[in-house]
């Protein structure tokens, strides 16, 4: 348990270095996502990674524990927000309004954008095949 | 007469200085905030975060606490936003082979649905007759807090507004997402989760794996895709279309 907290602490610390000295526009915690990838891949190739954490199923244990209540973790900064509801409310409560209809455009935009894709590259395999 | 330096309001003000106080009260609220949502069959108004949030708020707000003594305590949790988006490596890795023959609609769909939230709210904002700081601090919405406000402060925009915004943004679409794709007849689970972490970042990814494993997936792409996507593209779609 310890260990695979740490391996995961690991990879984010690995992450902010890389986004901080090449200072990309990602956060840090985005290129730690990439690099624990990288190594649960790895470990299926090289038998030397095979080992503590990523070997006895405990950095999945960790990890599904982390997000099982991934909303939990919204909540302190959500509280602070929550605080500041003026500083937009102050503008009319046409905002609200506006986020509201953004956020409907976007996820229909975003959804059908992805399942017309995935049809017409369905059809053109079916196609060729 | 009751002495200042003893009885419950000396108790009161020991430990509200505590971290103890508030972290209790975080995870307290939060768990009955979630044992309601559990309850309801994870009903999209029960969203956990949503009604923690307001409670929570409403207690500093009887209680007089300024947000950072709060702070102080709920950072215990707050620190594990990052560890968990390291976290998602593993579902991410578990399911790769839908990833992995889904990349080019992801591709597809982080370009459209990325540009669709800029463009949505810029235009939408500037009907509304709304300033142009404000214009451009809206801009980055759909993006996780840390990135859009660094996206914000590079336009010259207020990050606070921005990030009010994008909590705003992120409970919004976590609650529209699931009646809005049953109405539409979409149950691919890979489209509808990666919708809701591209629009609503991580609470729109959180409120993915409450319904299904392979949405929360697609949803943490999205919202890592996004990311990226988003801070190269606002500054240029802001010169496009403001005027």
């Amino acid at each position: 348990m310890i260990a695979s907290v740490g391996l995961i602490l690991l990879c984010q610390l690995l992450g902010e270095i890389v986004v901080r000295s090449v200072g990309a526009p990602i956060p840090g915690p985005v290129v730690g996502l990439i690099v624990l990838l990288a190594l649960l891949q790895g470990r299926d190739r090289i038998g030397l990674l095979r080992r503590g954490p990523l070997g006895d199923g405990g950095v999945e244990r960790a990890a599904g524990g982390m997000l099982a209540h991934l909303s939990l973790l919204f909540v302190p900064a959500g509280v602070g927000v929550v605080q500041h509801l003026d500083l937009v409310a102050s503008h009319g409560i046409a905002i609200f309004v506006i986020l509201a209809l953004s956020a409907v455009v976007t996820l229909v935009a975003t959804a059908a954008a992805f399942l017309i894709t995935s049809r017409l590259l369905d059809r053109r395999r079916g196609t060729s095949s | 007469m009751t002495n200042p330096s003893s009885g419950p309001f000396a108790l009161w003000v020991y430990l509200s200085q505590t971290p103890l106080l508030w972290l209790t009260l975080t995870l307290l609220v939060y768990a009955a905030a979630d044992a309601v949502s559990a309850a309801t069959d994870r009903h999209p108004l029960a969203n956990p975060v949503l009604h923690s949030v307001w409670l929570i708020g409403v207690i500093l707000l009887v209680t007089r606490t300024p947000y950072p003594e709060y702070f102080n305590g709920a950072q215990f949790v707050h620190f594990l936003l990052g560890p968990a988006t390291v976290a998602l490596a593993v579902p991410l890795y578990e399911n790769r082979e839908v990833v992995l023959s889904a990349v080019v609609p992801m591709a597809v769909a982080v370009l459209v649905g990325g540009v669709t939230a800029i463009v949505s709210i810029v235009v939408l904002a500037q009907l509304a007759g709304l300033p142009t700081n404000v214009v451009l601090a809206l801009a980055p919405k759909s993006v996780t807090a840390g990135v859009a406000m660094g996206i914000s402060e590079s336009l010259g925009a207020d990050p606070s507004i921005t990030a009010v915004c994008v909590m705003l943004t992120g409970i919004m679409g976590a609650i529209i997402v699931t009646p809005l794709m049953n109405r539409l007849r979409i149950t691919d689970f890979r489209a509808r989760g990666f919708a809701a972490g591209l629009a609503a970042h991580g609470i729109g990814t959180a409120r993915a794996f409450q319904v299904d494993t392979v949405a929360g997936v697609f949803a943490g792409v999205a919202m890592s895709l996004n990311a990226l996507v988003t801070s190269l593209i606002v500054p240029l779609a802001v010169t496009l279309l403001m005027r």
